[in-house]
């Protein structure tokens, strides 16, 4: 019965609701994860990456964190190619409004440019919607760092710490439960960040190859963008495992006695 | 003919604008305004074909409106200065071009910084400490140049305003009467006294 209002994006089912649409939030669920945790002195993005072969040539450094201006940075969960299709846009609003006004376009106003397109291919005939949620993180003059999501189906919102991709709704219990409001500082965001991801991700071990993460900071009055060398990634999973040794230990110590 | 002046200092900016509508050799009247608010903190001086100021002028303020409607927050002055720019050129490019020439002044209270631009009909676009449109500018420049200061007070600014209108009551083969005077700064956009031919011949 469900299949007469599946063929096509625009009809509604007799419950009222969009099947492809609903689909392609399914398809982001089967993505790789993606995280975003606002911090008092920046934001950070981090990004499960799945196309790990040896024999891949790395030319890109970075799989699916891209920047936007410079004052933004996007990380996408669901269908790449939909995602660069997407990203480019972004990139082209971005740009058409700073050719216009001279100046950096706001965050939340670039989101929503995007969900409008986004929101067309849910109603427009014989177009799918894009199977792609983004994590945006920016900076402006307005309301300084912000982190947002949205989804295929053109809705957004404003977000502290979030989560998209396989597994999300619990990383996002996990954020709910550790994020502490308005004490968090990007130090302790990077640790939670490898934290969640490292319960999240059904991975025996995390490593540097595993997860890109980018961080987002304001210096002398300028927007500094930075995606993390492995390194830097690799010595906050080794911090994080020692913690976590520790407290193992500690926890293996009260039952003995 | 017209003229525009325009001067900014560290925390305003100000403009003048001549009042007088023109018609081929007759002077149709003398309070003319050239002065348009185009929004809380910015203020545009505009000069050229008479229908296309107006036209022009309310255009970008009320687009400059629309803005803050839609986004909740007002454009700041240099992102108008610049989408006004932007608009112009487009027309010029265009079979319904617009040929008028403007100064901008506006105050940016994010960053607490005033700025005048300066924009003329081919949209050519500069932000400058001070600036003049029309033949009433090349006896204004000089003067400008000798008594701008960063620091002024609206006073001194006002008495530069004075000296350069004395200079083309004096000097000018055009007779440019009255001149408009307004002020953009933290508080917003104010008048000030206009400076006329009748006073500023009156002994001080």
């Amino acid at each position: 019965m469900a299949r007469r209002y599946d063929t096509r994006t625009t009809i509604f089912s007799p419950e009222g609701r969009l099947y492809q649409v609903e689909y392609a939030m399914e398809a982001i669920s089967h993505a790789g994860t993606c995280l975003g945790i606002l911090a008092n002195d920046g934001i950070l993005l981090a990004a499960e990456r799945r196309n790990i072969n040896k024999l891949l040539d790395e030319v890109f450094f970075s799989e699916k964190i891209y920047k936007l201006t410079n004052d933004m940075v996007c990380s996408v969960a669901g269908i790449t190619s939909d995602a660069n299709v997407l990203t480019n846009e972004l990139r082209l609003i971005a740009q058409r409004y700073l050719a216009q006004y001279g100046e950096s376009m706001p965050c939340e106003q670039l989101v929503s440019a995007l969900c409008d397109m986004k929101q067309a291919y849910t109603q427009y005939g014989g177009k799918r919607p894009f199977g792609v949620s983004i994590l945006y993180m920016g900076w402006d003059k307005h309301y300084g760092y912000q982190l947002y999501q949205s989804d295929p189906s053109g809705n957004y919102g404003g977000w502290k710490a979030t989560c998209i991709g396989h597994n999300s709704s619990a990383a996002v219990s996990t954020l709910k439960q550790e994020y502490k409001e308005g004490e968090m500082t990007l130090e302790e965001a990077k640790a939670l960040a490898i934290k969640v991801l490292s319960k999240t991700l059904d991975l025996t071990k995390l490593t540097s190859e595993k997860v890109e993460m980018a961080t987002l900071t304001r210096k002398d009055d300028k927007t500094v963008i930075r995606i993390l060398p492995a390194a830097e990634v690799d010595a906050l999973v080794s911090a994080y495992e020692k913690l976590e040794a520790e407290a193992e230990a500690a926890k293996r110590e009260k039952q003995k006695s | 003919m017209e003229c525009l002046l325009g001067l900014a200092c560290k925390d305003f900016a100000i403009i003048a604008a001549d009042q007088t509508n023109a018609h081929s050799i007759i002077v149709m009247n003398n309070e003319e305004n050239k002065l348009f608010k185009i929004s809380n903190h910015m203020a545009m001086g505009i000069t050229g074909e008479s229908g296309d100021t107006t036209q022009f002028a309310e255009f970008i303020a009320k687009n400059i409106q629309l803005y803050k409607m839609r986004h909740g927050y007002e454009l700041s002055p240099s992102a108008a200065a610049n989408f006004t720019r932007k608009t112009l050129a487009q027309h010029l490019r265009s079979s319904t071009p617009y040929m008028v020439n403007m100064l901008l002044g506006g105050y940016d209270t994010n960053s607490k910084e005033s700025g005048l631009y300066f924009i003329d009909y081919l949209g050519s676009f500069q932000k400058v400490p001070f600036a003049t449109h029309g033949y009433g500018g090349f006896f204004c420049m000089g003067i400008m140049d000798r008594f701008h200061r960063e620091d002024m007070t609206v006073d001194e600014a006002y008495d530069v305003l004075r000296k350069c209108v004395t200079e083309i009551h004096k000097r000018l083969i055009v007779n440019l009467p009255n001149f408009k005077v307004q002020v953009i700064d933290k508080n917003g956009i104010r008048d000030l006294e206009p400076l006329t031919a009748k006073k500023l011949q009156a002994p001080q």
